[in-house]
């Protein structure tokens, strides 16, 4: 198929009914309601479902059942709108059931405003929902890339039995790019046959399936927590994703940055090559797992870290993580819907590096600025 | 090289249909692009805009803080914009509804009537095609006859409107080539 210029919302909608996925659950709210509003038009033309929930309350549990019979479903949403699905995400996760959220992140806390944001990090990766649970997610830094993601997600909802996130930012939503929709793609996972235990209607030939997060044997739920803790532990183990930039060649600082922010990153990243100055560029496209083996080579290569996101510190933590303290971790943030330009993310690697030339002391004063900002 | 421009106006004026003509070109030339609109708290009877970006290397940020160019449709747009577009850069003004002049003296200001030409055309609902028409042949990215391709496609379920629309679009081209519409940048004015 030619290449096709598509709104990130469009194209999420499209990529759900090219993996397809015939139900689709959401309430509407800015600045992912044209995806909605895509799939209310395609869905029927594919002999899908397309229901606008009363709620973002009502949405996971619509999902639940949906999901239940082994069929594709999807849900999209922005910010507040996920705090309200969290309840129901987490019994998803309990059920073990195949699904597919997509937030396009707007900034916060609270009803916030409607511009772009990474504010979603902790939620997305950290749990967000009660219990204990784990969810892929999967984050886009362009318009193709989300079309991409979105059907791998799909796949890898069957293949672990979970919901998989899909965390963007607004701009990914609103903007359009370039889309090409691959025509022979292949499942990114070897897909499991769901009727072993779909619940599509007992006519007594198998053991009924019963889809369920409740077991009030404390024996059987640790046996189940310990089921699915081996589930995310092949996720961590399998399904790392990351891109690096220029981290074959030397290089002083380390940027990490994903999302939109990180194609800010790479234009950053150009224009300090132009000048002489060395960046190396890693991008983590699974947030959940986190690349934090990724992280601490190319860490350990430079002499310094930057991490650059649009909240107030958040992968920061995993990056930390990654690097155990090894090399200092910097942090340059914007909040409130602002993006950082490509000129102030250059002028954070410079200072970083005036910083380290001047000495230690000067060393830990910058460590903490950067932390503040 | 990368041309971005920020292309505002009223809503209604078209800004949005003329950023995805120019995108799409961009994108049949071969290179990167992307088209980003507004999406803000906009209040009505101010600016609606968009960014479009056209690039030989894969687009960065597809927001940009400082254009190389700016379409001004109206009034607040100018006001808005002008003081960000990068030295050296093209302003194309819309003379029929802006009657002061361009304050900057370090740019190229192209003063186009979009609304009187395309009237003058017989399509006075084609402002945003001449002043798009100006831009391009200005600019000279994307190439015009793929400018003129992609117009062709947007109107081609309503044949009467690609006549009519090529039109204004030429009209707007011929207008720069002429220079009859473009006057001096005013300093300090």
């Amino acid at each position: 198929m030619a290449r096709k210029l598509m709104k990130g919302n469009e194209a999420i909608g499209e990529a759900a009914i090219r993996a397809g996925c015939r139900f689709y659950f959401g309430y509407p709210i800015t600045p992912q309601t044209e995806v909605a509003e895509y799939l209310a038009r395609r869905l029927p033309e594919v002999g899908g479902t397309f229901v606008q929930a009363e709620s973002e309350v009502a949405v996971p549990n619509m999902l639940y059942g949906a999901a239940g019979t082994g069929e594709r479903v999807m849900t999209s949403t922005s910010s507040p709108g996920m705090s309200l699905m969290m309840e129901g995400l987490s019994y998803l996760a309990g059920a073990e059931l195949p699904c597919v959220i997509v937030n396009v992140m707007r900034a916060g806390p609270g009803l916030g405003g409607i511009l772009p944001s990474q504010g979603d990090y902790f939620q997305a990766t950290k749990g967000g929902g009660h219990g204990d649970y784990r969810c892929p997610v999967l984050a886009p830094w362009s318009v193709q890339e989300v079309t991409d993601l979105v059907q791998d997600a799909f796949d890898l909802a069957d293949f672990y039995r979970n919901p998989v996130l899909v965390l963007a930012d607004g701009l990914i939503g609103q903007m359009m790019e370039p889309v090409e929709f691959q025509e022979d793609r292949r499942p990114c996972k070897a897909l499991p046959d769901k009727r072993a235990w779909a619940a599509r209607g007992w006519k007594g030939d198998r053991p009924r399936a019963i889809i369920n997060s409740l077991f009030l044997d404390p024996e059987d739920l640790e046996r189940h927590n310990r089921d699915l803790k081996a589930k995310y532990d092949a996720m961590v183990r399998d399904e790392v994703r990351f891109a690096e930039y220029g981290t074959d060649q030397d290089y002083e600082v380390l940027i990490v940055a994903y999302g939109t922010v990180a194609r800010v990153c790479k234009t950053a990243q150009e224009d300090l090559a132009e000048a002489g100055v060395r960046v190396g560029l890693l991008r983590p496209i699974t947030l959940f797992p986190f690349p934090y083996e990724a992280v601490r080579r190319a860490a350990d290569k430079a002499r310094a870290v930057l991490v650059v996101e649009l909240s107030t510190g958040q992968m920061v933590e995993d990056v930390q993580m990654a690097v155990m303290g090894r090399r200092p971790v910097h942090f340059h943030g914007r909040q409130g819907g602002m993006l950082p330009s490509p000129e102030a993310v250059a002028e954070q690697v410079r200072a970083i590096l005036r910083d380290h030339a001047a000495g230690p002391s000067a060393r830990r004063r910058a460590s903490r600025r950067g932390g503040a900002s | 090289m990368q041309h971005d421009v920020v292309i505002a106006g009223f809503g209604g004026q078209g800004v949005m249909l003329m950023g995805r003509i120019l995108a799409y070109a961009g994108m049949r030339q071969g290179l990167q692009v992307s088209w980003l609109p507004s999406y803000g708290p906009e209040m009505r009877g101010g600016t609606a805009n968009c960014t479009v970006v056209l690039s030989e290397r894969p687009v960065g940020s597809p927001v940009v803080e400082f254009p190389r160019a700016l379409l001004a449709m109206n009034l607040p747009s100018l006001d808005k914009f002008e003081p960000k577009v990068k030295a050296g850069g093209i302003v194309i003004v819309n003379s029929s509804l802006i009657s002061r002049p361009c304050r900057r003296d370090d740019v190229r200001v192209v003063q186009v009537a979009a609304n009187d030409l395309a009237i003058e055309v017989g399509n006075p609902r084609g402002a945003n095609m001449v002043a798009l028409g100006a831009y391009a042949a200005v600019a000279g990215v994307p190439a015009w006859d793929r400018v003129e391709e992609v117009v062709r496609e947007t109107f081609a379920r309503k044949t009467d409107l690609v006549e009519k629309n090529l039109a204004a679009l030429r009209r707007g081209a011929e207008a720069v080539a002429t220079g009859a519409t473009a006057s001096p940048a005013v300093a300090g004015a």
